[in-house]
């Protein structure tokens, strides 16, 4: 027997009592793990993205398109290593509900850009730039639909049909791309700009956006101002922006998801200090001669606030530790259902670390009052009070 | 017995502060007691034996005057002295038994030896050489809130005396028994004291639980009187 037993025999002395505290710091913590990941898949994008990346939109706002003259002009600025291009295809496969995430895009400076966040085998690679009518696939699309390289599948435009008036394009799956690190996207397909430029009927030579990469991070100001001055009062001018800022703005339009999420979880929280908080107070004051009759036996005063102490971060390490584990599942369940359609969700090292403090800091709030009461408890009214 | 003295109260005084009354329960006490004996102390309700017995325990402090044991002052150390005192010297019984519902019965007469440094195995012997002498050894594994008031009164026994004290305290012990068990409790503490050495006080307020002790002192309006009993 020791000390840890005494606190663990205190613990779970009232089960009923026990167990309802230990679900709703459960609860807690499970929510806590799972949205916070989901949170930082959210932000993702944003903590993610590359320094020495821009993109570039027309000034109007970014639905608006830009001539693909401009991709060239571009290229000639200093202090920029290369230049891609983009067109939104509005894709779908079978059914509209089947969306796939399809960019028009020149695989001659796609991957010059974006390298360091696609991995792709570099013979595909060639094939895929080699074949007009390929498509490059995304690992999480394939999974969903089942695609294999070598298959040819077909793609509907929701925005663009073709001159033969249909709206179904067809293409030959030359590469599925994975992830560089793990919460990057898999989830988008790329196609040739060429092919998609030459066969759409709505007027062609027109882009969507850039994605620039600079030779150096400190370059972004003086390449921004190139940039958007070179087009400035031109019937297409351009706003030119880092990708953080662009991803923040474009997250910034679903709300402020951030806040809520850290509304619900403080919540949940301050619940858990108020319920912890008063069934520890209770259960010491329920233990008043118990603690009484440890002191005359010559247990130190300091040894019972110790014990008690204990007995409030077992609680909370037990039900928190069981709610990040069963976090971890539940995200690795989600991770693995089709369609999901958000990068990886992960109890990342930094989100453990948070709830780790989170936890020490409930056990000593809930812990302290009642521990420094029993410390301070006089045997000879500990014993009278029965 | 031995005639060497154990206890010795010199002068002891005690008061309490009701509000603005203050109620004197000693003045002036003075009192030995030697190694080995079996004292009961007597007296009404109200007379002081509980306090005297926190006193001598020291879970209580005099208003004035020394308390000596085994040839040095106790009255005067700190709370967290007097706590490694009592666990070193003291085995405690109370009216009520005192124990800890959570634990089984051998657990419960473990407890003190977590202020020792046995090793497991050592603490292991001593709870099982004390509860065969308490005659509880098949109910080692048992919760004592399943058992009869006799039977816990024996763990809280086999409690009191697993760390090897010198003295035992008990406030009261049978006075939560019938007769009959109170026969054998009473018998049990005479046996401790007769084949194991334990010095034992006694408080009780049944003058036939005092027959069981060598020696009685009667707690009057805060004095002794002292009769002696055939011994
Ligand atoms: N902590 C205390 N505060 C005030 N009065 C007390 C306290 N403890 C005991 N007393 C009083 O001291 C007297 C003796 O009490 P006690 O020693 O418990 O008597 P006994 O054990 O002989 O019945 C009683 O009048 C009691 O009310
Ligand atoms: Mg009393």
């Amino acid at each position: 027997m020791s000390d840890l037993y005494l606190v663990y025999k205190n613990l779970t002395r009232k089960k009923l009592r026990f167990f309802l505290t230990f679900f709703a710091i459960f609860i807690a913590f499970l929510m806590f793990g799972a949205l916070t990941a989901f949170d930082s898949a959210l932000n993702a994008g944003v903590e993610l993205s590359a320094d020495n990346r821009l993109i570039s939109v027309n000034k109007i706002n970014f639905t608006q398109p830009l001539p693909i003259s401009y991709v060239r002009k571009v290229q000639t600025v200093e202090g920029i290593e290369a230049v891609a291009q983009f067109n939104w295809f509005g894709g779908y496969y079978k059914e509209p509900r089947q969306q796939v995430m399809t960019f028009a895009v020149d695989p001659a400076t796609l991957l010059a850009v974006y390298g360091d966040d696609i991995a792709i085998d570099e013979e595909r690679y060639d094939n895929w730039q080699k074949n007009q009518q390929g498509i490059l696939v995304g690992k999480a699309v394939a999974d969903l639909y089942g695609w294999k390289v070598g298959d040819r599948i077909p793609l509907h435009s929701n925005i663009f049909s073709k001159q033969d008036g249909s709206s179904s394009w067809a293409f030959d799956i030359e590469g599925i791309y994975t992830a560089k690190y793990p919460q990057a996207d898999t989830n988008s397909v790329y196609i040739h700009y060429k092919y998609f430029n030459e066969t759409q009927s709505f007027g062609g030579n027109f882009i969507g956006w850039m994605g620039i990469k600079t030779l150096d991070p400190k370059l972004n100001e003086q390449v921004i101002k190139a940039i958007d001055d070179m087009f400035a009062n031109t019937p297409f001018e351009t706003e030119t922006v880092p990708e953080k800022a662009f991803n923040q703005s474009f997250i910034a339009q679903l709300g402020n998801i951030g806040l809520i999420l850290s509304s619900v979880v403080f919540a949940s929280f301050f619940i858990i200090l108020v319920i912890v908080g008063f069934s520890m107070a209770l259960a010491i004051r329920e233990r008043t001669n118990e603690i009484g009759v440890m002191k005359t036996l010559g247990f130190s005063s300091l040894r019972i606030f110790k014990m008690v102490l204990m007995e409030s971060f077992m609680l909370i390490f037990l039900g928190g530790i069981a709610g990040l584990f069963t976090a971890t599942y539940f995200l690795g369940f989600l991770n693995n259902a089709p369609q999901f359609p958000l990068p990886d969700l992960i109890l990342s090292n930094d989100i453990i670390l948070k709830a780790v403090a989170i936890m020490v800091f409930l056990g000593l709030i809930t812990g302290i009052i009642p521990a420094v009461n029993a410390l301070r408890l006089n045997i000879i009214t500990a014993l009278s009070r029965r | 017995m031995t005639d060497k003295i154990l206890y010795d109260l010199r002068g002891v005084s005690k008061e309490f502060v009701k509000g603005k009354e203050k109620i004197t329960i000693f003045d002036n006490l003075n009192m030995s007691i030697k190694e080995g004996e079996f004292l009961a102390i007597m007296g009404p309700s109200g007379s002081g034996k509980t306090t005297l017995l926190n006193l001598l325990g020291g879970v209580d402090k005099p208003t004035s005057g020394e308390i000596w044991f085994n040839g040095s002052r106790v009255d005067n150390l700190s709370e967290s002295q007097l706590a490694k005192w009592r666990a070193g010297n003291i085995g405690f019984i109370f009216q009520f038994y005192n124990l800890m519902p959570m634990l089984n019965a051998e657990r419960n007469v473990e407890l003190p030896l977590l202020l020792t440094n046995l090793s497991s195995k050592q603490r292991k012997e001593r709870v099982a050489a004390a509860m065969e002498l308490v005659g509880l050894s098949d109910r080692a594994k048992h919760m004592t809130s399943e058992m009869s008031g006799g039977q816990q009164q024996r763990v809280a026994i086999a409690r009191a005396i697993v760390s090897d004290p010198k003295l035992i305290l008990c406030d009261e012990p049978t006075g939560d028994l019938d007769r009959k068990t109170a026969d054998e409790i009473l018998s049990m503490l005479q046996l401790l004291n007769r084949d194991f050495g334990k010095t034992i006080l006694m408080v009780t307020h049944d003058p036939s639980a005092a027959t069981y002790a060598k020696r009685t002192l009667h707690l009057d309006k805060g004095e002794f009187v002292e009769k002696e009993l055939t011994t």
